[in-house]
């Protein structure tokens, strides 16, 4: 009788084995390879890496393997391995304005020096399912001929309105203090716009879109225009102190978006526009547009705008962002709960009984008659 | 090797306790604040723990601090050793640290618990930590945070008294049964973690040093041994907790906190005690649960 909270031991035991069965699923085909998941899920990889903190595209295949295509399950993975890493410092700060594009995009303006560069995308496939993928069929198309020369750096479009002074540029105030680092400190309000854009880039991809969509449709009070859109390699330098000079250590995909926002301007400062801005891991548009949003969004604060809306207040964004938290939180309603519902139990049997019962013939009566 | 030997097997390339001898540092020092200032929740660096969010990665931070290889260690879930989430968090000290685990509360130096306070009395030489989810005792009221740290400098609690008042007009009694507030040192109002308000009273002078760690929210706390724990209430309606009709089927306890099973598709009830191990110590049997 007492069996229902015995066993907890073999029951977890029988679990793990089960749900290994379950990754592996048809024995009968081949096994999927980490390096299989690298190569050719490389987006899942890059949304892995982004929100799980980490740029290691085997890691990231792994702990997409390991949790069987559960992508915020493989987000947990990696940062329950993160949180292990020693720290060995800190890199110096990423120029993308040096950056080797693949794609790089403006809907400001319909020529930019540099040129619009399209890029690999998405975004004008028609969205047929492709059967032939289906067939096994190796489909792979040559490489596309054209210049691939090394390109020379492309200025930052934002760059150009700086110099009628129409945008807001990204400079650190004096006295700023170093950005802080949310793996090492807690959140603390009020907060430095780098943290909050540390917390985005962490952020749910799904969250920050459905954010970022609200700001579009009157839940906050921005106007925005994707200023600039790249994607591409930069190099990572890291300070080394014994040689008093900073070495390459390697390059990361990032994209990077920022945004154009309308700004009525204040008392002390003209009619502006000011800026949003997005950056992530690997190729992911979606994320890093929908992140400059939600960051412009977030600065209402500081730029003395009206806050009338969740999506403008940094509690509830930044508090509510970070899927590992959130999936914890809501799935612990799987956890036994026997002791608080009992209270309950007890709680509202008191209440009910202190009403004054309705005599049982009485009720019997009402319901033939209803009948 | 299997699922079941790779997840059984002692760790190996992990610090003793999972964490690295920094970040236990940050805990300890977040910890002796929070002992410092009974009742305060004091914000701390929570790493991502190999559990999940929501499921006692602070308490596990905070027993990760303070454990030793002296320690003997017993972790309950609802009171029971036996739920699959006590079973996993003391599986997982038993690989990191091959510390000495228990059922018995009577042999741990440190129980680390999930909605109950053991019913066998804690001693000085014990410390109790408490998995929380929700540190603020005031987040249903006031969910902003900033609001919240404003409000506990203040002590203004005229929040919760209103509300508890509202409770009495239209219930005639308070309706919190659990997580229910308590005043720790005469100065902040605390959340005693989900534990039923049936445990409040062993909070109140307990000999043990009570830990509570909530990971998801990064903030630690503590009340000291010795220390005054009071459960809100008014003076015309005195604080009181649960009791039973009945009395344990098992071991005929009339004095724990019963949990209630249905035993068949009839509806008919059974009722048991909560703490597996008081349960078992009164029937006299060595048998583990």
């Amino acid at each position: 009788m007492y069996v229902a909270v015995k066993g907890g031991e073999r029951a977890i035991e029988h679990s793990w084995d089960l749900l290994a069965t379950r990754r592996r699923g048809d024995t009968a085909l081949p096994e999927l390879s980490v390096s299989q998941i690298r190569e050719q899920l490389r987006l899942a990889v890059a949304r892995v890496m982004t929100e799980g903190s980490v740029y290691d595209e085997e890691l990231a295949a792994l702990a997409i393997k390991q949790a069987a295509g559960d992508l915020v399950e493989a987000i947990f993975l990696l940062r329950a391995y993160r949180t292990t890493l020693p720290r060995f410092g800190y890199t110096r700060p990423v120029d993308t304005g040096a950056m080797r594009m693949e794609r790089r995009i403006s809907a400001a303006f319909k020529d930019i020096p540099g040129g619009q560069m399209l890029g690999g995308t998405y975004d004008y496939t028609q969205r047929l399912l492709d059967f032939a993928l289906l067939a096994d069929g190796d489909v792979s198309a040559d490489a596309p001929a054209g210049p691939v020369a090394p390109m020379e750096p492309m200025p930052h479009v934002l760059s150009l309105l700086d110099k009628e002074g129409l945008i807001e540029q990204e400079t650190p105030r004096p006295g700023a203090p170093e950005p802080g680092d949310l793996s090492r400190e807690p959140l603390a309000f009020p907060v430095e716009r780098s943290t909050r854009l540390q917390n985005l880039a962490r952020a749910d991809e799904g969250f920050l879109l459905a954010i970022g969509y609200a700001t579009q449709r009157g839940y906050a009070h921005t106007h925005p225009f994707a200023g600039e859109i790249r994607h591409g390699e930069v190099a990572i330098e890291l300070d080394v102190e014994e040689l008093g000079f900073a070495v390459e250590i390697g390059d990361i995909e990032l994209t990077e978006c920022q945004m154009i926002n309308q700004f009525a301007g204040s008392g002390e400062i003209a009619p502006t526009f000011t800026q949003g801005y997005g950056l992530v891991f690997g190729h992911s548009e979606r994320k890093a547009m929908a992140m400059a949003l939600v960051d412009r969004s977030l600065r209402a604060g500081e730029l003395g705008e009206t806050i009338a809306s969740s999506t403008q207040d940094p509690e509830f964004v930044l508090y509510h962002s970070d899927n590992v938290e959130a999936s914890g939180f809501v799935q612990h309603l799987k956890l036994p709960h026997y002791v608080d519902f009992q209270s309950e139990l007890e709680l509202l049997r008191r209440l009910r009984a202190a009403k004054v019962p309705v005599p049982k013939e009485q009720v019997e009566t009402e319901e033939e008659n209803a009948a | 090797m299997n699922a079941r030997a790779a997840e059984t097997s002692m760790t190996e390339g992990y610090n003793f306790a999972y964490l690295d001898e920094q970040t236990k540092r940050m805990i300890r020092r977040a910890l002796l604040k929070a002992v410092a200032v009974p009742g305060h929740q004091v914000p701390f660096a929570s790493r991502e723990m190999p559990l999940p969010y929501g499921w006692g990665t602070g308490g596990l931070q905070v027993t990760s601090a303070i454990i030793g290889r002296a320690d003997t260690l017993k972790v309950i879930d609802q009171g029971s050793d036996e739920t699959t989430n006590a079973v996993n968090i003391r599986r997982f000290f038993a690989r990191t640290t091959g510390v000495a685990t228990t059922t018995h509360t009577a042999d741990a130096t440190i129980v680390q618990t999930r909605h109950r306070i053991p019913e066998h009395p804690l001693t000085e030489r014990q410390i109790i930590v408490y998995q929380v989810p929700m540190p603020e005792p005031l987040f249903r009221l006031e969910p902003r945070v900033t609001e919240c740290r404003k409000l506990h400098a203040l002590a203004d609690y005229g929040l919760i008294n209103v509300k508890y008042y509202e409770d009495i007009v239209q219930h005639g009694s308070i309706a919190t049964t659990y997580d229910y507030p308590v005043l720790v040192n005469d100065r902040y109002l605390t959340s005693p973690s989900p534990i039923p308000k049936f445990d409040n009273p062993k909070m109140h002078m307990n000999p043990a040093l009570q830990l509570f760690g909530a990971g998801r929210e990064r903030r630690i706390y503590a009340i000291p041994p010795y220390t005054k724990v009071k459960s809100l209430d008014f003076e015309d309606h005195p604080f009181t907790v649960q009791h039973w009709d009945h009395e344990c089927a098992l071991c005929a306890s009339t004095e724990s906190f019963l949990d209630e099973m249905i035993v068949d598709d009839a509806g008919t009830r059974m009722f048991v005690c909560s703490d597996s191990d008081y349960c078992h110590g009164r029937r006299g049997d060595g048998e583990e649960a």
